[in-house]
C-alpha cells in the first residue's frame, strides 16, 4: 500500500483513474517517465511540446516540502525559457551578485560576480525547489490545454520493470490496485536513490564523503543583505563551515557542516538547531521554516542508457551540493535528451543518437563531479596537510589577491562544452571566439528588442552573421532553418564579441538544444549538410 | 628591484590546487613537511631573484601572524 515518504508543498497531480487501468492488455506508450520531480516534469515538457505522447508516473501526488536545490543557474533558466516557463522563475527568484568569505572571526574578502551584460537571465537566481517545480507543472497544464500529449499520474508507483528488446513493461501500484503499462522508452528520473536503478541491478560508483550538513531555512525580517556568506571554521562554533544564502519570501538558507558521527535525532531537535542559529545570528527574531540533515556522494552510472531505459538527473549522477550542480546538471540532461529522443521516435535519426546522450552527459557529469569534489576537498580538508594548505590560502587571500582564485567554496555551475565529442562538426571559423566553439552552449546576446536565444532552439538552425545562405536546408528529412543577422543589428556589440571575434562573417549550425554543432566563415552547402548528418548521429552521405 | 607578483597568475587555480594536495597523498605529516621543504627549494632556485624571495618570506611570515 502507499506510505508517503514526505509531505507535500503543493499537491499538483492528485490520483485519477486512467483508462489504461481498465484495458484488457497493457497499453503501450512511446515514453514513460518514472519520477515527477523537476527533471521528470521538464522531460515531459520537452517531449510533449514536440508532440510526443509522454506519461509521468510518481508515487506521490505533488511536490515535496523543503527548499532543497535553491540555486538555479542561467543555463537552467534558458532551458526553462525554451519551454516557456523561464520568466515566472526569474520574477520569483532572488538575484544576488555579492559574496563574502569569512575565516574564523574575520572577513577574508568579498567578490562580485560582475555579471556580463546582454543576457536575458542572470548568472543565478535563488529559488526554493518547490517553486521551480511548480512553474514547470504550471507550464505542463498550459501546454496540455493547448493539446500537448502529456499525462502526470500521481500515486502511480512502479514496483518492477521487465526489459524486452524494443520496449519495457512496468508493473504499477495505485490506490485502486495494480496495472501494467508498456513503454517504447522508459526514462528514470527517480532521484539519487533511484528505485529503477535498483530494480535493474545497475551500478552507481564513486566517492562517499564522510560529513553531514544541517540545513535550516528560517524566515526573518531582519535587515540582512542579499548576499552569499561563507564561513570557514566560524568561531561562533555553529559548525566546521557555514553558508548563508537568501531565498524568496524573506527566507534564508543556512547550511552547517556538522561532522560525520552525529546523532541525527538530537541534531534535528528545534532547541539544538536554534542554539546553532543563535550562535551565528546573535540577537535576532526568526521563525524556523524547514530543516534537514544530508550527507552526499559524488557518483555516477557508467552509462546513462541501458537498452530502452535512459537515466537523467540525480538517478544518473550525484554530486556534492557545492556549486549548484545537481538540479542544474539534470536540466542539461533533459535539454540534451529531449531532441534526440524526439528525432529517434519520429524516425528522423538512428537509435545511435541516444547513445550520444550518454556520451555527452557522462562527460558533463564528470566535469561536475570534478568541480564539486574539489570544492568539497577545500571546504572539508581530508588530511592534516590539506587543512594546512587550505588555511594558508585563507590567511593570504585577505591581503594578496593572488590567493583568492584558490579559495573554493563551490564553483558555480556553467553549461558544459562538449569538446571533442562525436556529434561535433568542423570548427572552421578563423578568429572565432573560444566561448562559442563547437560543442558550447550558445551564449545569449541582445537582438533587436529581445534576445538571441529566444530565436534559437527546438529545431536545427543556421545562424548567419553577414553571410549569405539559403533560407533552409534539408537532408534526409531533417531541416535546418536560417536565422540571418547582420553585425549592424548589434547595437551593444555583444553579438560580434560572442559570435564573430576577429572574423568578418560567420555561419553557425546550431542544435535544437542551442549547442553549436559546427561553424564556418561562410556558407558551403555540402559542408553544412554533412555537419547536419553528423549532428544527427548519421553517416555522412551528403 | 623586482618584487613579488601578488596578482593572480594561475592559469587553472583549481587544477593546481588539486595537484598540490595530490602530491601529498599517502604521506605522513613529517614526510609532507619534507616534501614542502623540497618544493620550496626547487621553486626558489627557479625564481632565483633574492629580492623576490626575501619579499615572499616576509609576506608569508607576516600573514601567519594574523
Amino acid at each position: 500500500m502507499f506510505q508517503d515518504r514526505y509531505s507535500l508543498a503543493f499537491k499538483l497531480y492528485p490520483y485519477e483513474r486512467s483508462a489504461d487501468q481498465d484495458a484488457d492488455s497493457p497499453v503501450r506508450h512511446p515514453v514513460v517517465v518514472m519520477g515527477g520531480g523537476p527533471i521528470g516534469v521538464a522531460m515531459a515538457l520537452d517531449l510533449g511540446l514536440q508532440g510526443i505522447p509522454v506519461v509521468v508516473l510518481d508515487d506521490h501526488e505533488g511536490i515535496g516540502m523543503g527548499s532543497r536545490a535553491i540555486c538555479f543557474a542561467k543555463r537552467s533558466m534558458e532551458i526553462a525559457g525554451r519551454y516557456g516557463c523561464g520568466e515566472p522563475m526569474l520574477d520569483k527568484g532572488v538575484v544576488w551578485n555579492l559574496g563574502k568569505v569569512f575565516h574564523k572571526e574575520g572577513k577574508v574578502f568579498e567578490f562580485n560576480l560582475l555579471p556580463e551584460e546582454g543576457h536575458k537571465y542572470p548568472a543565478f537566481i535563488n529559488l526554493q525547489q518547490p517553486y521551480f517545480e511548480k512553474f514547470l507543472v504550471d507550464r505542463v497544464r498550459e501546454a496540455q490545454a493547448a493539446g500537448a500529449p502529456i499525462e502526470l499520474r500521481g500515486k502511480n508507483r512502479v514496483d518492477s520493470v521487465t526489459e524486452f528488446d524494443d520496449y519495457v513493461e512496468l508493473q504499477i501500484t495505485t490506490p485502486d490496485g495494480e496495472y501494467k503499462l508498456q513503454a517504447d522508452w522508459l526514462i528514470g528520473a527517480d532521484g539519487a536513490s533511484s528505485p529503477l536503478r535498483g530494480m535493474l541491478g545497475l551500478d552507481f560508483e564513486g566517492r562517499v564523503f564522510e560529513d553531514s550538513f544541517l540545513i535550516a531555512d528560517i524566515k526573518m525580517t531582519a535587515d540582512f543583505p542579499t548576499e552569499r556568506w561563507f564561513w570557514f571554521e566560524p568561531t561562533h562554533g555553529s559548525g566546521a563551515s557555514t553558508l548563508l544564502h537568501k531565498q524568496p519570501d524573506d527566507t534564508w538558507r543556512i547550511d552547517f557542516q556538522i561532522g560525520w558521527d552525529v546523532d541525527r535525532k538530537e541534531e534535528m531537535k528545534e532547541e539544538n538547531i536554534r542554539a546553532r542559529l543563535d550562535a551565528m545570528l546573535g540577537d535576532v527574531d526568526y521563525e524556523m521554516v524547514w530543516s534537514s540533515i544530508y550527507t552526499f556522494q559524488c557518483k555516477r552510472m557508467d552509462q546513462f542508457r541501458h537498452g530502452r531505459v535512459i537515466f537523467a538527473g540525480d538517478s544518473a549522477h550525484q554530486v556534492s551540493p557545492f556549486g549548484a550542480r545537481g538540479a542544474n546538471s539534470g536540466m542539461q540532461d533533459v535539454d540534451n535528451l529531449g531532441w534526440k529522443l524526439g528525432m529517434v521516435i519520429r524516425g528522423e535519426a538512428p537509435e545511435r543518437l541516444i547513445d550520444t546522450y550518454s556520451e555527452e552527459r557522462v562527460y558533463g557529469a564528470d566535469e561536475n563531479i570534478l568541480n564539486s569534489t574539489r570544492a568539497t576537498d577545500f571546504i572539508t580538508p581530508k588530511s592534516k596537510i590539506s587543512h594546512t594548505f587550505r588555511n594558508a590560502v585563507l590567511s593570504l587571500a585577505g591581503e594578496y589577491e593572488f590567493a583568492r582564485p584558490l579559495v573554493n567554496s563551490g564553483r558555480l555551475s556553467v553549461p558544459c562544452t562538449y569538446d571533442g565529442l562525436s556529434l561535433n562538426g568542423p570548427d572552421d571559423l578563423t578568429g572565432g571566439p573560444a566561448r562559442t566553439r563547437v560543442g558550447s552552449a550558445c551564449p545569449d546576446a541582445p537582438l533587436g528588442a529581445g534576445y538571441l536565444l529566444s530565436q534559437l532552439g527546438n529545431g536545427f538552425q543556421i545562424l548567419t552573421i553577414d553571410a549569405d545562405a539559403p533560407d533552409e536546408i534539408t537532408v534526409d528529412g531533417v531541416t535546418a532553418k536560417r536565422l540571418a543577422i547582420t553585425a549592424s543589428d548589434d547595437a551593444t556589440g555583444a553579438l560580434t564579441e560572442r559570435y564573430l571575434g576577429d572574423a568578418a562573417s560567420a555561419v553557425y549550425l546550431i542544435r535544437p538544444d542551442q549547442h553549436v554543432a559546427a561553424r564556418w566563415d561562410r556558407f558551403d552547402e555540402q559542408a553544412v549538410q554533412a555537419a547536419l548528418q553528423i549532428a544527427c548521429g548519421k553517416e555522412v552521405t551528403a | 628591484m623586482s618584487s613579488v607578483n601578488t596578482k593572480p597568475n594561475f592559469a587553472d587555480p583549481d587544477g593546481f590546487y588539486a595537484k598540490l594536495i595530490e602530491a601529498h597523498d599517502g604521506l605522513s605529516d613529517e614526510e609532507s613537511a619534507a616534501l614542502n621543504a623540497r618544493l620550496i627549494l626547487i621553486l626558489s632556485n627557479h625564481i632565483g631573484d633574492s629580492d623576490v624571495l626575501n619579499d615572499a618570506m616576509t609576506m608569508a611570515r607576516n600573514a601567519g601572524q594574523g
